[in-house]
């Protein structure tokens, strides 16, 4: 014994989160040099420090509030995942899968198409009526999945399958009825995009997402005792419905402010809370910060492939985003079926 | 420490519990018996606090148990369940720190803390598997991280539903005996057993319950008589042993069944 307490789980937490944050700023280095025009990543402290040239018009005007919106909408996502698998105490719910993102888009959605007018506000008012579809898909999914035996994954997942048909639906329709200048494509609001991201829109949806990330952090601990159960949780000092309002309010107000952003990226707010858990460990005081860091990462990474990949043209990054998440959720429903199942 | 007067619970128009007076002391160790459906569970989620009675009150340390909040309610009383469930690859320590949650509101954790977690570990004998992930625990060995947890919460009343179910022999008395040493270290302990001969061994008093009503209330010897056992179990039961000292009971068939 060299020290009275070890425990080698308490030491991989940290360095799990010290290796992301590294690997997120290499990222964004990463995502900031390269593209049509490329800059030397290493190159871009000097260039900023010069604050003149080319180089610094396009790292400041098309880059930045690029790589810098993906992070966030990455973060806030990654965020948002953690604690809704936290909530639902199931590591297969994700915001897209479950509705949220649809609901968050289809707040979006009508909004652009009832006020037209909106102007200079709609920045602001966007991530606003994202944040209220999102609400009310959460709130309705927990009504629906929650059974007396708990939260049930079969329940959660289908009312997910049905709440996006019908935003889907909702979204298709508006779409239909809108001009093509106040909506953007159903291809949007579906698999999302980093390209229309300015300073501008970053900035307004800031505060949103600063107080999406001070309702969520305080839930660490709150969220580490409801792994054992709800009751055991109020055995141990929790009040639920404290715990479960703050939560869906904080994963609502994340994943609105994403999709206003970015439209619906998916499967960050699946992969990164489980990668999390598997480089490092489940407790929650850990897995949110890490989660955040991972899916700003796994976001700027995806930009990146999106919009370097078929040069000069975009891919959606919905789609980069799916097809590495697609096999990964593949791989998990295999693991939960062998687990429950012994198939 | 723990009182309770007149409880009664009701759904719809059933009452699952219904007249049920009871008091346990620090110190005290309280069973509480009765059939399948018999309202033990329901009783004790009332008193823990999940349950708020249809009839009466629960007091706990001289206070209406309404009047606490659920973190100061965690401080004095802590709640053993039947639930085994973990979604996530919590470490046992993970899961037995979490006894210190309700210690932990505004402050961080501090080293006092994890001694704390190591002192309960070792004393439920679960220090040697401390690393290993909860969800690949036997059955008797995640009951010693719950118990670690629990006693990491350092309460002063523990609710115990069922404790010894699924366990074996050496496991079940393992826990009971260190519950009762608790007991005489001044803590109260009400534990719902559907082991009958455990609960005389173990138990100050005994609680016997029939459809939500208390039947006999007091302490084990006078309590657990075969007649009485018989009207509450529909069962017939005997008393093996010498009289004075604890007696075994027994269920007995009412025919015996012969094979061939």
């Amino acid at each position: 014994m060299t020290q009275p307490f070890s425990f080698p789980r308490s030491r991989r937490y940290r360095l799990a989160l010290l290796a992301l944050a590294l690997l997120l700023v290499l990222s964004l280095l990463l995502g900031a040099g390269l593209g049509a025009y490329p800059i030397p990543p290493l190159a871009i402290p000097g260039i900023l420090l010069k604050g003149e040239g080319v180089e610094y018009q396009v790292l400041t005007a098309l880059r930045f509030p690029r790589v810098l919106g993906a992070a966030l909408v990455g973060a806030l996502l990654a965020l948002a995942g953690a604690v809704l698998q936290g909530l639902f105490r199931n590591p297969l719910v994700d915001p897209g899968l479950i509705g949220v993102s649809s609901g968050a888009a289809l707040g979006a959605a009508i909004f652009i198409v009832l006020w037209p007018w909106a102007g200079v506000l709609e920045v602001y008012a966007l991530p606003l009526f994202a944040f209220l579809g999102g609400l009310l898909a959460t709130h309705l999914l927990w009504r629906l999945a929650r059974t007396p035996l708990g939260v049930q994954v079969s329940v959660l997942l289908l009312s997910g399958i049905a709440l996006n048909a019908l935003v889907g639906a909702g979204i298709g329709l508006l779409t239909f009825l809108a001009s093509e200048q106040e909506l953007r494509s159903l291809t949007f609001w579906t698999l999302g995009g980093f390209s229309a991201l300015t300073w501008r829109l970053l900035l307004a949806g800031l505060p949103l997402a600063l107080l999406a990330l001070f309702l969520l952090f305080p839930l660490a601990r709150p969220l580490n005792a409801l792994a054992l159960g709800e009751r055991e949780a109020f055995h141990l000092g929790v009040d639920l419905e404290a715990l479960k309002r703050r939560a869906v309010a904080g994963a609502a107000l994340a994943v609105g402010v994403a999709v206003a952003l970015a439209g619906g990226v998916g499967f960050l707010g699946l992969v990164a809370p489980h990668l999390f858990r598997l480089l490092a460990g489940p407790d929650h005081r850990y897995l949110l910060p890490g989660s955040a860091l991972l899916g700003a990462g796994l976001a700027v990474g995806a930009d990146l492939l999106a919009r370097t990949l078929a040069a000069p043209a975009e891919i959606p990054v919905g789609v980069v985003t799916a097809l590495l998440g697609g096999p990964f959720f593949l791989y998990l429903v295999l693991r939960y079926k062998r687990e429950v199942y012994r198939a | 420490m723990l009182e309770a007067r007149n409880l009664g619970y009701r759904v719809g128009e059933r009452w699952l519990v219904k007249g049920v007076d009871l008091a346990v002391r620090g110190g005290e160790f309280l069973a509480v018996l009765g059939p399948n459906g018999s309202g033990k569970t329901t009783l004790l989620r009332l008193l823990s606090g999940e349950l708020r009675p249809s009839l009466g009150e629960v007091w706990l340390q001289e206070k209406p148990l309404a009047a606490y909040t659920s973190e100061r309610l965690a401080r004095v009383r802590a709640v053993l369940s039947q639930n085994r469930e973990m979604g996530f690859p919590y470490t046992a320590y993970e899961v037995a720190f979490l006894g210190r949650l309700p210690h932990l509101w505004g402050r961080r954790e501090s080293l006092e803390d994890h001694a704390k977690v190591e002192a309960a570990l070792g004393r439920a004998q679960a220090a040697g598997f401390k690393e290993r992930l909860f969800p690949s625990l036997s059955g008797g060995e995640a009951m010693r991280v719950e118990v670690a947890r629990l006693l990491a919460q350092e309460a002063r009343l523990f609710l115990l539903d069922e404790p010894t179910n699924h366990l074996d022999p050496r496991y079940a008395l393992e826990l009971l005996c260190l519950f009762r040493a608790l007991a005489y270290e001044g803590s109260a302990v009400v534990a719902v057993l559907h082991d009958l001969n455990l609960a005389g061994l173990f138990a100050d008093r005994v609680l016997l319950l029939k459809d939500g009503r208390p039947v006999a209330y007091g302490a084990p010897q006078a309590v657990l008589h075969p007649a009485l056992l018989e009207e509450v179990y529909e069962v017939p039961f005997h008393a093996l042993g010498q009289p004075g000292a604890f007696r075994f009971l027994l269920p007995v068939p009412k025919e015996v069944v012969h094979g061939g």
